[in-house]
């Protein structure tokens, strides 16, 4: 099948594509910005829309290795690491937008709401987790770290998925039509590497059978 | 009931000059406004102004947020959950004809024609703090008078304790109400005392024009001391009952929002502090006033009462 594999020169240019496609919620915001469109409240327009969009690239980044066992397709995971990557940049500025405007660098502000606010004691170490992962990202951490134990480590992951899904419904007014979407996107994805997972063990178990 | 005295104003509050300018290009603007309005009905054919004579003893030293902000970022979900869908999905609200209907423990119940309703009291303009139980605010000149004016004319009895306010319930003109979002209709309610203060407004205009759909039109109420929530708006009923109404907002999350739901930094919400607000257009949060600013005028309703436990 054509779609199995890409030649390099394809995957170079899918690469610029999505590369591009991932800043258009950035540039979206700046155009809005500049043309006065962030409508009454931009500070809470530039936060949710950050928030969206990290919720977004990791359903996405979560959805490749299901989407590779599903249609055997190998591309895709050569755009995993950019699309987490990605992810991480909303979340630092979805982050950065609680710890200078919202805050303004007010530790012990900070440290309450961690505390005190359920959202936030879920939210602030789901960011916090994506920092290791981020990190260890590159081609060297891969060497040094091993295949398993990398492997492994970027399981949290999962863990950075639901902390953000649960931080969304746990903010959020009334009306939980979003975060409902994301918990289920997020329930299947999770759902089909359990299958897998569970696939792969029966296989193992009775090699003679297959 | 206690008898409202306007508060003194201490030095630090007083309006700088750049801010008692703006003001004053307001003023002129209203007081154009107001002259037009003399001018017979039929030279404003079609046209959505409304006069009210500024009420000194109620004004804010702060900044008027502007008309653009205040009539496109609102919280109005018969019109959709977003801030942005009020002002876009409003635009099949029919205002005319109104009617509100006004009963219950009252001795001379009626069913107001909402034009016969507006002239019962001279239309006053009063510049009010609006804060939001999701931590944002807005200062907006409101038009209207004293919801007691209304109350007055029908006389309640002994027995009415609490006001409830019904809003209008019309999925095919509002269509955030074909999702059960909330109890429809949006209920609201009032002590008796609280809907009789006088900083309680009956509303009909802001800006020097009438309600626009997304601001509550035709009719709503403003409770400036509590959240906004508690301001009913399109009012199509408002009734006088003995027992405490039970609100939309309490049947939506009886652990977040109570009956009371008076503005106090000190009391959060259960999921988040109440202790600053993001007024709209300023870039860093502000410090939430104790009842919004207005404590001075209405801490005696709750004198002895635990704000705490009565949230």
């Amino acid at each position: 099948m054509a779609l199995k594999n890409l030649n390099n020169k394809t995957l170079a240019w899918l690469k610029r594509g999505v590369f591009l496609l991932a800043l258009v919620p950035l540039g979206n915001l700046a155009v809005a910005g500049f043309s006065d469109g962030l409508g009454a409240n931009p500070i809470e327009k530039i936060t949710r829309s950050t928030g969206y969009w990290t919720l977004t690239l990791l359903m996405i980044t979560l959805a490749i290795t299901p989407l590779r066992r599903l249609t055997g397709w190998q591309w895709p995971v050569r755009l995993r690491r950019m699309l987490g990557l990605f992810a991480f940049f909303y979340a630092c500025l979805h982050f950065s937008m609680y710890l200078v405007v919202d805050q303004f660098f007010d530790w012990e502000g900070i440290a309450k709401d961690i505390i005190k606010r359920p959202y936030i004691t879920v939210g602030f170490p789901s960011f916090v987790l994506m920092l290791p992962l981020a990190i260890t990202s590159s081609d060297g951490m891969i060497r040094r770290l091993g295949g398993k134990r990398w492997r492994q480590l970027h399981r949290l992951a999962y863990v950075c998925a639901i902390g953000g899904v649960v931080h969304y419904w746990w903010l959020v007014k009334k009306d939980l039509t979003n975060p409902i979407t994301f918990a289920v996107l997020l329930s299947v994805l999770l759902g089909l590497r359990l299958f897998y997972a569970a696939k792969d063990a029966i296989k193992r178990r009775r090699p003679a059978a297959v | 009931m206690p008898v409202y005295k306007p508060t003194p104003i201490p030095a630090s509050e007083i309006t700088p000059r750049p801010l008692f300018n703006e003001r004053r290009r307001f003023m002129q603007i209203a007081a154009g406004a107001s002259l037009a309005a003399l001018l017979p009905p039929s030279v404003w054919a079609g046209d959505n102004k409304l006069a009210g004579v500024k009420n000194p003893a109620y004004t804010v030293p702060e900044e008027l947020t502007p008309f653009k902000d205040v009539t496109s970022y609102n919280n109005f979900y018969e019109f959709g959950t977003g801030k942005d869908d009020p002002a876009k999905n409003a635009g099949g609200l029919k205002t005319r004809p109104w009617t509100v209907t006004v009963e219950g423990e009252v001795k001379k119940p009626q069913v107001f024609d909402l034009d016969t309703l507006m002239k019962i009291a001279a239309i006053e303009e009063r510049v009010y703090r609006l804060r939001c139980v999701e931590a944002w605010s807005m200062v907006v000149p409101w038009l209207g008078f004293s919801l007691a004016e209304l109350i007055k004319q029908v006389e309640p009895t002994s027995k009415a304790k609490f006001v409830e306010f019904i809003s209008l319930n019309d999925p095919s003109q509002m269509p955030g109400q074909q999702t059960a979002v909330l109890a429809w209709p949006y209920r609201e309610g009032l002590r008796i005392d609280e809907a009789m203060h006088p900083l309680t407004l009956l509303t009909f205009g802001l800006y020097g024009e009438l309600l626009p759909n997304q601001n509550g039109a035709p009719i709503r109420v403003v409770v400036p001391w509590k959240y906004g929530f508690k301001s009913a708006k399109s009012i199509v009923s408002i009734r006088f009952t003995e027992q405490q109404p039970v609100t939309s907002w309490m049947l939506a999350g009886p652990s977040e929002y109570g009956f009371y739901s008076n503005v106090n930094p000190t009391v959060d919400h259960a999921r988040w502090s109440q202790a600053k607000e993001r007024r709209i257009g300023e870039f860093f949060r502000r410090k939430t006033l104790m009842f919004n600013g207005y404590e001075q005028e209405v801490a005696g309703l709750y004198t002895g009462m635990d704000l705490k436990a009565n949230f």
